[in-house]
C-alpha cells in the first residue's frame, strides 16, 4: 500500500520516527507557550467537571444508595480513570484528531501525504497540548487514592495489569476517535462526530453496571466504553480476571488495526477523487 | 532518460449533479445523480532531467489535476505516469524523497512559529542529520535572501517572505523533481522576480527538473524554454515559447480612455473588442495593423489616454480557443 507500513521499519527507521516525534512535540510546546491563558481555562474547566461528578456521586451515596454494586471508593476509581482519559484526550487526541477535518477542508492533507512518513503517525502525533496534563495527574491521583481507600492491595502483578489495561483503554479511545475523524475524508464538512463521541464517553464516568442492561450491552459491545474505564478500574482494584485483561488487550489491538485499515480505505477514495 | 513520462494520462471526476433549492436537495438526497467530468483527457509528454517546463492553460484546464497525478496525490483514471522511475500514485518513500510539490495557495509552515521550527520538523521527517540540515538551510536561505525572517513567527511575515520560506521548506530534502503550482500567486512584481531568479539558480545548481504552472506569463518567459499548453483537458502545444507566442500573440492589446462614451459597435472596424465600458475600451489589434489602427483611432475619436501592451496570457489563450485556431 501507499504509506510505508510500521512493520517495514528497521532500527534506523524507528530512530527517524523518534526524532520526528521529538521535533513534533518540541514545536507544539513552543507554539502553545504563546497562549498561556489556556492553562488557566483548562484547569478551571477540569475542576468544574470533576466537582460536578463528585457532587453527583456524593448525592447518590449520601442517600445510602449504590451504583451497580460499587462502593463509593470503587466508583471514585472509575471517575479517576475517566478524568485521566479526558486528560489524554485534551493533551493528544483532540488537538491532533480534531485537526484532521481542517486539513481535509484546507487541502493541507496533501503535504502530509507527500512526506515519506506514515500519514497516520503524522496526523496522530503532530501536536501536543500540555494543558491536559494537570487532568492526567489529578485523574491518576484520584484513582490510586480511591483504590487504596477501597482496600486494594496492589502487588506488582496488579500494577502491571492496571497499567496494561490503562494503555489498552487509551488505544481503544484513540482508535475510535481516529476512525470517526477519518470519515471527514468523505463528509468533508465536519458533522462534529467528536462531540457525539465525547457525549457517549462521558458515560464512562460511572461504573458500567450502574446502567440498565440494554445500555450496558451497548457500552460493551458496540461502543467499548466498558473497556475504557470500568475494566481498568476493576484491574486496579484487583478484581479483574485474566480473561478480562486478555479481552481488553485484544479489543485494543483489533481497534488499532481496524483504524489503520479504515484510514487506508479512506485514503484510497481521497486520492482517487479529491480536487 | 526521461525523468517524467505521461502517457495518455486521463482523469475523470465523478461529481454530484444537484439542482439548486430545497426540491433539488431532496431529490438529490433520495436519488443521487452523478455526472462524469473529464478534467484531463489523454495527455502525453516526456520531460528530460534538468528541464524547466512551463505549464499553461486557463483556469480549470486541468493543470493542477495533472500536477497532482504526477506527484501521486491522485490516481489517474486512465493512462499512466512515471516520475523518477516510480509510479507516483504508489507514493513509495523513495519516490517521495525525490519530489516536491509547492502550491501557491496552500501552506505547510506552522502559523504560530518561526519557519525554522517547521524546517527542523521536515529535516527529521526526511531523516537529515543536524549538520546536513543546517548546511542546506544556510545555502537555501542565502539563495532566497532570507535571514532573520527564519526566526520570526510565520504569521508576522509578508506574503513574499512566507512564499520564500515555503520554498525553503519544500526544497530542504533536495528533490530532483519540482512541481510548482502557482508559486508566485499574489506576490508583488519584486517578490515574483526574486522567486523566479531563485528557481533559475536552483535549477542550475542542482540540475533539478521543474514543472511550473503560473498565471503570470513573465514567470514562464523568464524560466521555461519549453511550454506545455493544455486546454479543456487536452494538450494543445508542446514546444518552445517562441513558437507558442508567434501562434498566440500576433495581436496587441490597445486600451483607450475616451472623452465621450461610445457603444462597442463603434470599434468593430478597428479590431476585436475585448471590453467596452462606456469610456474605457479594450481592443485586440493585429500586430501589422497596429500603427495604422492607432493613427485612425487618434484621428477619429477624442482620446484622453491610449496604451498598447501585450495581452495577458489568459486573454490570448481565450482568444485562441474562441477562434478555434488550434485543434
Amino acid at each position: 500500500m501507499a504509506t510505508p507500513g510500521l512493520t517495514a521499519l528497521g532500527m534506523k527507521g524507528l530512530l527517524r520516527y523518534w526524532r520526528t516525534l521529538k521535533r513534533f512535540w518540541g514545536s507544539a510546546l513552543a507554539s502553545q507557550m504563546e497562549y498561556q491563558v489556556n492553562l488557566l481555562i483548562e484547569v478551571l474547566a477540569m475542576a468544574g467537571n470533576l466537582a460536578g461528578s463528585l457532587l453527583l456521586l456524593w448525592l447518590i451515596y449520601g442517600r445510602g444508595q449504590q451504583l451497580g454494586g460499587w462502593s463509593l471508593d470503587a466508583a471514585l476509581v472509575v471517575l479517576g480513570i475517566y478524568t485521566l482519559l479526558d486528560g489524554v484526550s485534551s493533551t493528544l487526541l483532540r488537538p491532533n484528531l480534531g485537526a484532521i477535518v481542517t486539513q481535509v477542508q484546507q487541502g493541507t492533507l496533501d503535504f502530509v501525504l507527500l512526506k515519506p512518513i506514515d500519514s497516520q503517525f503524522w496526523l496522530s502525533t503532530r501536536t501536543l497540548s500540555p494543558w491536559g496534563l494537570p487532568e492526567i495527574v489529578t485523574g491518576l491521583g484520584l484513582a490510586i487514592w480511591a483504590a487504596l481507600r477501597a482496600g486494594a492491595r496492589p502487588g506488582v502483578a496488579t500494577l502491571l495489569g492496571g497499567a496494561l489495561m490503562l494503555l489498552s483503554s487509551v488505544v481503544i479511545l484513540y482508535s475510535l476517535w481516529f476512525v470517526l475523524a477519518t470519515t471527514s475524508i468523505w463528509f468533508v464538512k465536519t458533522w462534529n462526530v467528536t462531540e457525539v463521541l465525547r457525549a457517549a464517553l462521558s458515560a464512562g464516568r460511572y461504573p458500567i453496571s450502574a446502567y440498565p442492561a440494554g445500555l450496558r450491552t451497548l457500552f460493551t459491545v458496540v461502543l467499548p466504553v466498558a473497556f475504557l474505564t470500568t475494566v481498568p478500574a476493576e484491574a486496579i482494584l484487583g478484581r479483574a480476571s485474566g480473561m478480562w485483561l486478555l479481552l481488553s488487550v485484544a479489543v485494543a489491538t483489533a481497534s488499532l488495526l481496524f483504524s489503520r485499515w479504515f484510514w487506508r480505505l479512506a485514503l484510497r477514495d481521497y486520492t482517487s477523487a479529491s480536487s | 532518460m526521461a525523468i517524467i513520462r505521461a502517457e495518455t494520462l486521463s482523469k475523470t471526476y465523478r461529481v454530484a449533479d444537484k439542482q439548486p433549492g430545497l426540491a433539488g436537495t431532496l431529490r438529490h438526497f433520495v436519488q443521487r445523480r452523478h455526472r462524469d467530468v473529464a478534467a484531463v483527457k489523454g495527455v502525453s509528454f516526456t520531460i528530460e532531467a534538468g528541464e524547466m517546463v512551463g505549464f499553461l492553460g486557463p483556469n480549470g484546464a486541468g493543470k493542477t489535476t495533472t500536477l497532482k497525478m504526477l506527484s501521486g496525490l491522485i490516481h489517474p483514471s486512465g493512462g499512466m505516469a512515471e516520475v523518477a522511475g516510480h509510479l507516483p500514485q504508489r507514493r513509495q518513500a523513495d519516490f517521495l524523497r525525490q519530489i516536491t510539490l509547492v502550491m501557491g495557495q496552500k501552506q505547510q509552515l506552522i502559523w504560530d512559529l518561526p519557519p525554522l521550527d517547521s524546517l527542523r520538523v521536515n529535516a527529521a521527517v526526511y531523516g537529515l542529520d543536524d549538520a546536513t540540515a543546517r548546511r542546506r538551510i544556510a545555502e537555501l536561505a542565502d539563495m532566497l535572501e532570507l535571514g532573520e525572517e527564519l526566526t520570526r513567527p510565520v504569521r508576522k511575515l509578508s506574503l513574499g517572505q512566507r512564499m520564500k520560506a515555503e520554498l525553503l521548506a519544500a526544497l530542504l530534502h533536495q528533490p530532483a523533481v519540482l512541481f510548482l503550482d502557482e508559486p508566485t500567486l499574489g506576490l508583488d512584481i519584486n517578490a515574483q522576480a526574486r522567486v523566479r531568479a531563485f528557481l533559475a539558480d536552483y535549477n542550475r545548481r542542482h540540475g533539478a527538473t521543474v514543472l511550473l504552472t503560473s498565471h503570470y506569463l513573465a514567470d514562464i518567459t523568464a524560466l521555461c524554454p519549453r511550454v506545455l499548453l493544455i486546454h479543456e483537458g487536452g494538450l494543445f502545444h508542446d514546444g518552445s515559447l517562441r513558437e507558442l507566442s508567434s501562434r498566440l500573440a500576433p495581436c496587441r492589446l490597445v486600451r483607450l480612455e475616451l472623452e465621450e462614451p461610445r457603444p462597442a459597435a463603434a470599434f468593430v472596424s478597428y479590431g476585436e473588442v475585448e471590453a467596452c465600458d462606456g469610456r474605457d475600451v479594450r481592443l485586440l489589434v493585429e500586430r501589422e495593423r497596429l500603427t495604422e489602427v492607432v493613427a485612425r483611432l487618434l484621428a477619429d475619436l477624442e482620446v484622453r489616454d491610449l496604451e498598447v501592451s501585450d495581452p495577458p496570457i489568459e486573454e490570448l489563450i481565450g482568444r485562441l480557443f474562441r477562434q478555434g485556431a488550434v485543434t
